[in-house]
């Protein structure tokens, strides 16, 4: 199962709280985020790891794609 | 498309150096300025500096405060050269500009009630003025507020790239032409420099304006902001951004007491004043309008300065602020606060509530 969050464009914290109350709330599978800037990524991807989630980051022209879910690096 | 991997957190994303030297930084260079002939405990005050160049330009009539400060110019330029270089420097908008020009205008009334915007109520605490202590309550007090309404979802909305790359230009160009103006005579406009005014004193015009570049280039990488330092704490329990507040305070306690320039108490304070209950209410003010725009007053100008609209829209609200305070007499001075003052920070806490409440994306 696929979770998807669409930060993108939402100024500081937003992305950070949107993607703590979807990874509250993910039981299995895995949470999209997608972010279109350097910071929300930054901050994102600490609170996943800082959770203990391992992160994928796809950059394509200034937009990101984080896959985030838990356990090995697939 | 690139992909990368990250699965824990090094030692370095829980105490950032670069967070750390910017806050040293910070704090050493705005003890320097004072040294060199900036007011007490003002090395950087961005709430200060912005009312003074309000009324360099004339949009206020206080001659004690008017001078075209050369520090926000230069962060202005750091910041902008450090996003161009790190590629983010990107013309943005759409995100409820209006409502953030006028946070910005309550901004700079809390700030000008209590004598400080965050960057300088630490820098008070670091020169030993006891009084922003209650400032420092009053601003986590307007955090915690902030950050319940965003977690019940409150929003301004969404930025969107902007077409027209002028737009990111227009700040830079203004600063610079600005900076290049004050190197040559640093009475331009309608500074006076007259009395013995907050606005006549200043550091040399070439310090001032490399110090803000410095200044402006390591708090761009670094994102350093004073509202997020406390707001991040208190959401994740992440000091990320909070070690660079550390950094501010202990750089400056060092340098003033190296420089003798270290008063500890709440009495004789250097452009402050000692009505409590005020300094609490007007940074419970600061610390909601800050947490509403998503940074504080610093933070502003540096998101401004690599081309947001929305922090562009904030930080000229605050210019206005600035105006609007002294033409009104909502400013404090060292005497206490008017009573115009105290119903403004009423206006504006209540205007905050309803931004709070009512602010949802669509």
């Amino acid at each position: 199962m696929t979770v998807k969050v669409d930060a993108r464009g939402l100024s500081c914290p937003l992305p950070v709280i949107k993607t703590k109350q979807a990874l509250d709330n993910l039981t299995e599978g895995e949470l999209v985020v997608l972010l279109d800037e350097d910071v929300a990524r930054e901050n994102v991807t600490r609170l996943a790891n800082s959770l203990g989630y391992m992160v994928e980051v796809l950059a394509d022209a200034g937009k990101f794609t984080l896959n985030i879910r838990k356990g090995q690096k697939a | 498309m690139n992909s990368t991997f990250t699965d824990k957190a090094p030692w370095k994303d829980k105490y950032p150096p670069l967070v750390i030297v910017s806050g040293l930084v910070l704090g050493i260079v705005a003890a320097i300025l004072v040294k060199l002939g900036n007011p007490g405990n003002m090395g950087f005050c961005l709430a200060c500096f912005e009312r003074d160049i309000a009324g360099a330009l004339g949009l206020h009539q206080a001659k004690a405060v008017q001078y075209l400060r050369p520090e926000i110019l230069g962060i202005v330029l750091g910041a902008a050269i450090a996003s161009l270089a790190g590629g983010e420097f990107m013309p943005r908008s759409g995100s409820a500009p209006v409502v953030k020009f006028l946070l910005g205008i309550f901004m700079m009334i809390g700030a000008l009630v209590f004598l400080g915007c965050p960057t300088r109520m630490v820098l008070r605490l670091g020169g030993g003025d006891g009084n922003a202590l209650l400032g420092l309550a009053g601003f986590t007090t307007g955090i915690v507020a902030g950050v319940l309404f965003l977690q019940k979802g409150a929003t301004l909305g969404r930025s969107y790239k902007e077409a027209y790359s002028l737009s990111f230009w227009i700040l830079p160009i203004l600063a610079g032409v600005a900076a290049v103006l004050m190197l040559v005579k640093s009475n331009v406009f309608n500074a006076t420099l007259e009395g013995k005014g907050p606005g006549s004193m200043h550091a040399p015009v070439v310090v001032s304006l490399a110090s803000g570049v410095l200044v402006g280039l390591l708090a761009q990488r670094s994102r350093l902001c004073f509202a997020g330092g406390l707001r991040d704490m208190i959401l994740f329990r992440s000091g990320h951004l909070l070690v660079g507040l550390v950094g501010v305070f202990l750089g400056v306690l060092v340098t003033n007491l190296v420089l003798g320039q270290f008063n500890a108490g709440f009495d004789g304070q250097s452009v402050a004043h000692k009505d409590y209950l005020w300094n609490f209410l007007s940074m419970v003010l600061v610390g909601l309008c800050a947490i509403l725009l998503g940074g504080c007053p610093f933070r502003q100008l540096i998101l401004a300065s690599q081309g947001n609209g929305d922090s562009f829209f904030a930080v000229f609200g605050m210019i206005a602020g600035g105006a609007i305070a002294h033409n009104f007499h909502l400013a404090a001075t060292p005497k206490g606060v008017s009573a115009a003052g105290m119903i403004a920070v009423g206006i504006g806490l209540v205007v905050c509530v309803i931004v709070g409440l009512t602010a949802r994306e669509t």
